[in-house]
């Protein structure tokens, strides 16, 4: 199974921690890794902001990586979805089509895919879960609290195979952490004011790591966190499931 | 020119304990939604048939308003057309002039809201007397509502006490529910009393019956409009649904969402004035059609007023109603008020993280957050963007097309927060810093660890 690794511009230039433990642990799950070079960013920060007209560019230098492989994987829901819904080029329609279809955030390549079973994982903390919104909505990633229907969640069942970890969820299960792109800095003082919350929450079941699929929404919450001067940390999910046993 | 979203929302972020509790008030609606949503296994299925409906209807308005239009007159109503909100204003302007009425009642209507009626009926002189509390509250006030279902629900009962103690003569300092609520009893029931016109909102109107429905808690709408000799009704054109049937899929719907009750406790329905009575309904277009021409959002005219969106909304609950300088406010106002006018409304499609919530919870299925998405796109290309972000969104779009480039702002920016990390610090310039630490800028991209170690 060839696996393209897509790693979105910002975990590549300010989390390549979390990079390294995604291509890990695919590698240790057998996957053959391919990280194509010429990668950069998926176009998310345009669209959102109005000008997904100008995100041309990106998905062309997209297609142009990430053809040929079975599958494309990337540790970060948004990034996954803003492809899937938005990924587009006259020039190579079929390109186009075969990685919407194709790309999967972490979790749910694992789940879903690889359909993972157990992992020899060890993490003797105890565990916040943030469900990021466009993994969880989005994607499906876990059951969401406003429908009716039943409940799952990908991302809490790879954590529990996670020996030693005891997992938490805020009481709030699915609230957004206010981090939503450049909304965290044209709308700043709610955007901190929903992260402070999420924090609370999170500090409240005592958590020593607070984890996620997206490392946009962690990297809020720890710019909050530092500035409080808690003791809590973020951790991706990536770098927790590749822990060693 | 309105302050934006952001900027209002600061200053109501100012209080963070009055935020505190703002959130916590509606999340607790939210909870009750949930609540009520969650013991009906078919939920989802009534979801589904309100959207169904209303796809048909939108569909095919013209027929089912042609049809209410001659249902209702043959019972015996009168049917007016406004095409905007001015219109609607004057229409019901004339029919108090011609009566020559001066005690006026209204029950809560968001169309009359959206219209403006209150201030231009005043500025001829005559005034209207909102009968909701919620809303009666925010008038004594010279505020308008925060929100659609609970229009006062920005404000704390010490607030409520210091408006009532200023316009009703209550005792100073007394924060009783109990007690402000029995004052705004006597006072309200005086205009009941005395009501000669009866001004209503419509929830559903009924093209195969050609009656209407009106639902509120307090009964305020058949209170006014049982004592006074003439009843207005003022519609959306979106508020008609095909056959009496269908009503149930809606009323099921609405109280759920809007308070987690099983029903409103009154569900009125008018068909035809009482003997010596006279009924009117405006049906109000006011943009509607031209939503209803916009592909992308004509999705938003199966709205039906619950604010369940604004509940669930972690951005509305934290910023308030009025951070939306527009009657309807929350994720749905933000869909609509860029239809009624694009360059006064253009920062509320922004005022969201798009997390979707809104979306999940609309009895009738609007993609709300889409919608949100679609409408930055349609204001941009507009040009109702700040010039600077606009240029800096170019700047991006050309760097992140180019691998090379990319890598080298990459290393730059990265070696400029390790090594002269005082420029990124500087809270004016820098809104992530005002209350936030930069992450931390490794030497090393992950590309570049991976070119060393791949082969490890």
């Amino acid at each position: 199974m060839k696996v393209g690794l897509f790693i979105p511009c910002y975990i590549d230039q300010f989390y390549p921690k979390v990079a390294i433990a995604t291509f890990q642990l695919l590698g240790k799950l057998g996957c053959e890794i391919i990280f194509p070079q010429g990668q950069t960013c998926c176009g998310q920060p345009m669209a959102n902001s109005g000008f997904a007209s100008l995100s041309g560019g990106c998905d062309k230098n997209f297609i142009a990586n990430f053809s040929g492989v079975d599958y494309i994987v990337a540790p970060s829901g948004s990034c996954v979805l803003h492809i899937k819904e938005h990924l587009n080029d006259g020039k190579s329609p079929a390109e186009a089509e075969f990685i919407r279809t194709h790309i999967y955030e972490l979790t749910e390549f694992l789940t879903d895919v690889m359909k993972l079973e157990k992992l020899s994982a060890r993490f003797p903390y105890k565990v916040g879960l943030h469900n990021s919104c466009h993994g969880q909505r989005g994607l499906h990633l876990s059951s969401m609290s406003e429908l009716v229907a039943p409940a799952f969640s990908k991302p809490a069942a790879l954590l529990n195979m996670v020996s030693g970890l005891q997992l938490c969820l805020p009481e709030r299960p699915d609230e957004c952490c206010g981090f939503g792109g450049t909304f965290c800095v044209f709308e700043e003082a709610v955007s901190v004011k929903m992260g402070v919350d999420r924090i609370k929450e999170h500090e409240s079941n005592d958590v020593d790591v607070i984890t996620g699929g997206d490392v946009s929404c962690l990297m809020h919450l720890e710019g909050i966190m530092k500035r409080k001067g808690s003791k809590t940390r973020v951790m991706h999910i990536a770098e927790i499931l590749n822990s060693e046993l | 020119m309105n302050p934006s979203h952001a900027k209002l929302a600061e200053a109501f972020n100012a209080d963070e304990k009055r935020t505190d509790w703002h959130d916590q008030t509606l999340w607790f609606v939210r909870q009750k939604r949930d609540k009520a949503a969650h013991v009906l296994p078919e939920w989802e299925k009534l979801r589904q048939w309100a959207s169904d409906i209303k796809d048909h209807t939108l569909s095919n308005l013209d027929v089912y308003l042609a049809e209410f239009e001659q249902k209702a007159t043959a019972n015996g109503v009168q049917v007016h057309w406004a095409l905007d909100a001015a219109d609607h204003n004057a229409i019901i302007h004339k029919i108090i002039r011609d009566q020559g009425l001066t005690r006026i009642v209204k029950s809560k209507s968001m169309l009359t809201e959206e219209c403006h009626l209150n201030d231009y009926l005043q500025q001829s002189g005559i005034e209207v007397i909102d009968t909701d509390l919620g809303e009666r509250i925010v008038q004594f006030r010279k505020e308008p509502p925060s929100h659609i279902v609970l229009p006062a629900i920005h404000l704390k009962k010490q607030d409520v006490s210091e408006t009532f103690q200023e316009h009703l003569g209550t005792e100073a300092g007394n924060y009783d529910p109990q007690y402000l609520t029995q004052a705004a009893r006597i006072h309200l029931r005086e205009k009941f009393i005395q009501s000669e016109l009866a001004i209503t909102g419509v929830n559903f109107a009924v093209a195969e019956t050609g009656g209407f429905v009106v639902c509120t808690n307090e009964g305020n709408a058949d209170m006014g409009v049982h004592s006074a000799k003439i009843h207005i009704g003022c519609m959306g054109i979106e508020k008609i649904i095909p056959k009496a049937e269908h009503l149930g899929v809606f009323t099921r719907l609405l109280a759920r969402s809007a308070t987690g009750q099983p029903i409103t406790t009154y569900t009125s329905h008018f068909h035809r004035p009482r003997p010596g009575q006279e009924m009117h309904i405006v049906i109000v277009d006011n943009g509607r059609t031209r939503q209803l021409g916009r592909e992308d959002f004509r999705n938003s005219l199966k709205c039906i007023r619950c604010a369940a969106c604004f509940n669930t909304c972690p951005v509305y609950r934290r910023s308030g109603g009025h951070s939306y300088h527009t009657a309807v406010a929350g994720p749905i106002g933000s869909i609509l008020n860029p239809n009624l006018d694009m360059k006064a409304n253009a920062d509320l499609p922004f005022a969201s993280t798009l997390c979707g919530s809104c979306t999940n919870v609309c009895p009738v299925k609007i993609n709300i957050h889409e919608q949100l998405w679609k409408w930055r796109q349609v204001i941009a290309e507009e040009g109702l963007v700040a010039p600077s972000k606009k240029y800096s969104m170019k700047m991006m779009a050309f760097v992140l097309a180019r691998p090379s480039l990319y890598r080298i702002a990459g290393s730059a920016g990265r070696w400029v927060m390790r090594n002269l990390s005082f420029l990124v610090k500087v809270k004016s310039l820098n809104p992530w810093y005002k209350q936030r630490e930069m992450p931390d800028a490794p030497k090393e991209s992950f590309r570049d660890w991976y070119k060393k170690n791949k082969e490890v």
